[in-house]
């Protein structure tokens, strides 16, 4: 029972890693990234480089690839979708126009990076011990991603629920025009908000880069489970992903351990469409006026 | 109207036999390649397919190419990414053969790539020797497609061996009846699950946990936990690279050693053991190779210093031989004409000798000497069981990971 | 029936005509492109049908697909081939019509991942069946040829058509074009939407299972992680996109440059070909709005505007 509770909470900090950055940028930034997984491979791939010609640890290694991340992404939005923001005359087309755009930034990466590292597995080993919790025994590296996730995720909702820019930030994700008539710079805030998405997703990938094995071309994977967790835990609300990220991994460890393996992602699927039925707007979601 | 496909379909080789006859000054036969280096299926095409394929013409460019009947040809590698999507290999096979007119192509890499540009190989007659695909219909796709070959053997053939390796370890008794079953969910997984399963019952052993998974899943803990609960004495999973190493990991955090420890796609990689160094001792899998045998030893080296990476003990070696087999067609009839080529191949009574040792196709075209089980001893994959090749190793049981 | 009319049918029917000489002059590489953009302008258009006036993105396309794919695997031995389009158009609408009934009243977004979803969960579930019945890959050796493929492909193009310009005339089309332009105004002017909807997603699932069943000869080997494939969906949609739903012929004006595009960029840049290819897509998201639709229609404008 302990072992499908803590396995479930392993996983489902896996998950929060993979979605809570889609959430800022498709909550706040408004651009359905389609090209998320990507980045989160691309993180574990420079943790990969820095462990394997280096030995620097993947968790130093955040200290770069989070900045780094959130450059990169920052000029992506204030260079290419920003103009998509711009000329996009209602939320439909923008919508549109972002799937397009991002899903084109999907091949894109994908293509630079099976051509710079070619296309072959990558993984190493990191703290693969076994540490026991209640009789059982569990990854380290897993444990240590749970717990970074979980320090990622409170210093997020601290920083959105506690600070100006917070307070800025959940103003554009609650209702952009609005935000601007109080005098908020919609534009500043939403690349802020991609950028800081992608420095996650990007961490999110080097953490799991320690247990995962990944190829240039795994990111979709990643992707639509990452699209899955936020709109079933509601657009804009951080707790509502970190919620349905852990729903999502206990269940799955549930369905996997008691029922049968082969259904982990019915189940998952099926929780999903159902929330979706039966609360369009996400658990944390606010219901649209 | 199949009749006429084939005819016009040689009449067309030997057009462009003649075509290319009087433009013989250049020397150069063209090989076509189409592969994923893109999609699901890029990190094992990345180990297995590529470097062998990429190799083969080095090695043979650097011998001064292959002798033809009127002096020596060069060859000219042309590479396609396929994208692992069947769509996109047809079309680029198409392209291969109608506007590069290469002489001749490689087989695409997996059972699915293979099956779907098989009909076009076909019709426009050129032989297609499959280096990594495992099928049990050898009979019916060589009466549909003259031209395809199989030298990675039986998919029937492998899950049997594996089975019988633990019937050996039983009855020298190292083992007892309980075995654990996984496979992933696709095709392979369930048809490979699905032999094994009925030959391991067939000999009385008892399956005390048997499961599936979906492909991509990487999230094993719930599975290894649910098996040890099982104890079984030997584990059999039908995985693919992904989850092979996820299999792996969970099983040394959860401490499940059974004396048996089987995982089947990529357990042959080098990075298998690069990952798990020691605690690969003993593990086994599919494929192997007499690591002992010279001219393994020369391909490995030469792969290592080409590449930069050492072949997976498996069908990098395989797919190198269908280069080889090719090659030594062509160079015994003196021809790039492909129709002389395949009457050649289509003889079953040539012999091939290759990085594998001597093949000959059967009538059904299968290459019927093959490795089945491997196991990683002293940081070496070796073949433990094999189909009529020689240099198989003692199996050595599992002690634990630590 | 106005003379337009008459004329676009005419026009209609002689380029279909045309398309479906092609095997005559080619049946190798030309006609292996040419089987691609059938498949995919009939996915499409489609796809379009329901998606244009309804603003609906359904990323469903891979789900039905699939399932065609399944139904020839399955019964090709038994059942003569011509029966088995029909099934799994049959099973294809059956299938969208229970989605259809319980996530239409889902808007925007909410609909788009839905559908993204049930691709996923129909291959699981398909999968664990197999698994359960120790059902093995599926192996559709038959004598169908390319070119076979090929005039299914295009018969059922021109039924696409058909329909889709017999919609756009019908009360229903009338009714789906005052639902995408607002469904509020729809609902108070007495419109079933539901319905219509329900409808129109019951057509394009119908064939896309169509088109499914048809294929299924072309890749021999059936197994979920192709058929499936979740890459179709999106495939489609950007085809759409890029050509235009405003209109029926869109979607054929961007399948049509974006195969060859596709094309172009597998032959001459075997390394970079996914790298080009999502260059490409940004390019046109950028200079194309609105796709090639948007690019006639302004075209078209400012021409009248100097006529005046």
């Amino acid at each position: 029972m302990f072992f499908i509770l803590i396995t479930g909470l392993l996983l489902g900090g896996t998950y929060a890693l993979i979605a809570m950055g889609l959430n800022l940028q498709y909550g706040v930034a408004r651009i359905m990234n389609l090209a998320n997984g990507e980045m989160l491979v691309a993180g574990g791939f420079a943790a990969f480089w820095v462990y394997t010609a280096g030995q620097v640890s993947p968790i130093a290694a955040l200290l770069v690839v989070a900045p780094v991340a959130f450059g990169v992404n920052w000029l992506i939005y204030t260079l290419m979708l920003r103009p998509l923001v711009r000329r996009a005359k209602s939320r439909g087309a923008l919508e549109v126009d972002s799937i397009l755009a991002t899903f084109g930034l999907s091949f894109v990466f994908v293509g630079v990076m099976s051509w710079l590292f070619g296309g072959g597995y990558f993984n190493y080993s990191y703290l693969a011990q076994r540490v026991d919790i209640f009789g059982s025994s569990y990854g380290q590296n897993r444990v240590v991603a749970f717990s970074i996730a979980s320090l990622i995720a409170a210093g997020l909702w601290i920083w959105l629920s506690y600070t100006r820019a917070g307070l800025r930030m959940r103003a554009v994700a609650v209702d952009p025009d609005s935000a601007r008539l109080v005098g908020i710079d919609v534009p500043a805030v939403s690349a802020l908000a991609f950028g800081l998405g992608a420095a996650v997703t990007a961490s999110g990938g080097a953490l799991i880069s320690m247990f995962f094995t990944l190829d240039a071309s795994v990111g979709i994977l990643f992707t639509m489970k990452a699209l899955i967790i936020v709109i079933m835990g509601g657009v804009g609300d951080i707790r509502g992903t970190i919620v349905a990220a852990l729903i999502l991994g206990i269940a799955e460890t549930f369905v996997a351990r008691v029922i049968d393996p082969g259904l982990t992602l019915a189940a998952a699927y099926v929780l999903f469409l159902g929330v979706l039925l039966f609360r369009p707007q996400g658990l944390f979601g606010k219901k649209p006026t | 109207m199949k009749r006429r496909t084939v005819m016009m379909s040689m009449a067309t080789a030997a057009l462009l036999a003649l075509g290319a006859a009087s433009a013989q000054a250049q020397d150069v036969i063209r090989l076509g390649a189409a592969a994923p280096k893109t999609g699901p299926l890029a990190g094992g095409a990345d180990v297995t397919h590529w470097p062998a394929v990429r190799l083969w013409v080095h090695q043979t460019n650097e011998a001064g190419g292959l002798q033809l009947a009127d002096g020596p040809a060069l060859i000219e590698l042309i590479e396609y990414d396929d994208q692992t999507n069947p769509q996109q290999a047809i079309q680029a096979a198409q392209r291969m053969a109608t506007q590069d007119r290469v002489d001749f192509m490689v087989a695409p890499y997996s059972t699915g790539l293979n099956l779907a540009a098989a009909p076009i190989f076909s019709q426009l007659g050129y032989p297609q020797i499959t280096g990594s695909n495992v099928t049990n219909q050898q009979p019916e796709l060589s009466a549909q497609f003259p031209g395809m070959f199989f030298v990675l053997g039986r998919t029937g053939g492998m899950a049997e061996d594996t089975a019988q390796v633990l019937v050996d370890l039983r009855t020298a008794g190292d083992i007892g009846d309980r075995v654990a079953l996984v496979n992933v969910a696709d095709a392979f997984g369930i048809e490979m699950a699905g032999i094994s399963r009925a030959v391991l019952e067939e000999n009385g052993f008892e399956i005390v946990y048997q499961t599936s998974y979906p492909l991509g899943t990487q999230d094993i803990a719930p599975i290894i936990d649910g098996a040890r609960a099982a104890e079984p004495d030997a584990f059999i999973a039908w995985s693919y690279p992904g989850d092979t190493f996820a299999l792996t990991d969970q099983a040394i955090v959860q401490n499940f050693a059974p004396k048996v420890f089987f995982t089947a796609v990529a357990t042959a990689f080098p990075s298998y053991a690069g990952r798990f160094g020691a605690q690969a001792e003993g593990v086994m899998g599919m494929g192997g190779v007499n690591p002992d045998d010279p001219a393994f030893q020369a391909f490995a080296e030469a792969h290592m210093d080409l590449t930069g990476q050492g072949p997976d003990f498996w069908a990098s070696a395989s797919t190198y031989a269908t280069l080889e087999i090719l090659g030594q067609a062509i160079e015994a009839t003196g021809s790039k004409d492909r129709a002389v080529v395949m009457a050649y191949l289509q003889d079953h009574a040539n012999i091939y000798d290759t990085v594998l040792g001597p093949i000959q196709f059967d009538e059904t075209n299968n290459n019927e000497r093959y490795w089945t089980v491997g196991q990683w001893q002293d940081g070496v994959f070796r073949g433990v069981a094999a189909r009529g090749r020689d240099g198989v190793s003692d199996i050595i049981l599992k002690d634990g990971w630590d | 029936m106005s003379a337009t009319d008459v004329r676009n049918l005419g026009l209609a029917a002689l380029a279909l005509g045309i398309a479906a000489l092609l095997p005559l002059y080619d049946t190798g590489y030309i006609l292996s492109i040419a089987t691609t953009m059938a498949m995919f302008t009939v996915l499409a258009t489609s796809w379009a049908l329901f998606s244009g006036p309804t603003h609906y993105i359904s990323l469903a396309t891979a789900a039905f697909f699939g399932l065609g794919t399944f139904v020839t695997g399955l019964g090709f031995q038994t059942l003569p081939f011509w029966t088995l389009p029909l099934i799994a158009a049959g099973l294809g609408a059956i299938l969208a019509a229970l989605v259809g009934m319980v996530t239409l009243r889902l808007s925007g977004v909410y609909f788009v991942i839905f559908t993204l979803g049930l691709a996923e969960l129909v291959r699981q579930i398909v999968t664990w069946v197999q698994n359960r019945t120790g059902q093995r890959g599926m192996y559709v050796l038959t004598s169908i040829t390319e070119r076979d493929i090929y005039w299914q492909l295009i018969g059922l193009a021109a039924v696409v058509f058909l329909a889709g310009w017999l919609i756009a005339r019908s009360r229903l089309g009338f009714a789906l074009r005052i639902i995408g332009n607002d469904e509020t105004v729809a609902k108070h002017a007495g419109i079933n939407t539901a319905l219509a909807k329900v409808l129109l997603f019951m057509v394009s699932g119908a064939v896309a299972a169509c088109v499914g069943a048809m294929l299924a000869p072309r890749y021999i080997y059936i197994e979920p992680s192709t058929a499936f494939a979740p890459l179709l969906s999106f495939q489609v949609v950007i085809m759409a996109l890029l050509g235009g739903t405003g209109r029926l012929w869109g979607p054929l004006a961007g399948v049509i440059p974006f195969t060859l595009l596709w094309e172009f960029i597998s032959r001459n840049a075997p390394n970079q070909t996914l790298l080009l290819l999502g260059l490409a897509f940004l390019l046109i998201v950028y200079v194309l709005p609105g796709g090639f639709v948007g690019l006639y229609e302004r075209v078209q404008r400012r021409y009248r505007m100097e006529g005046r």
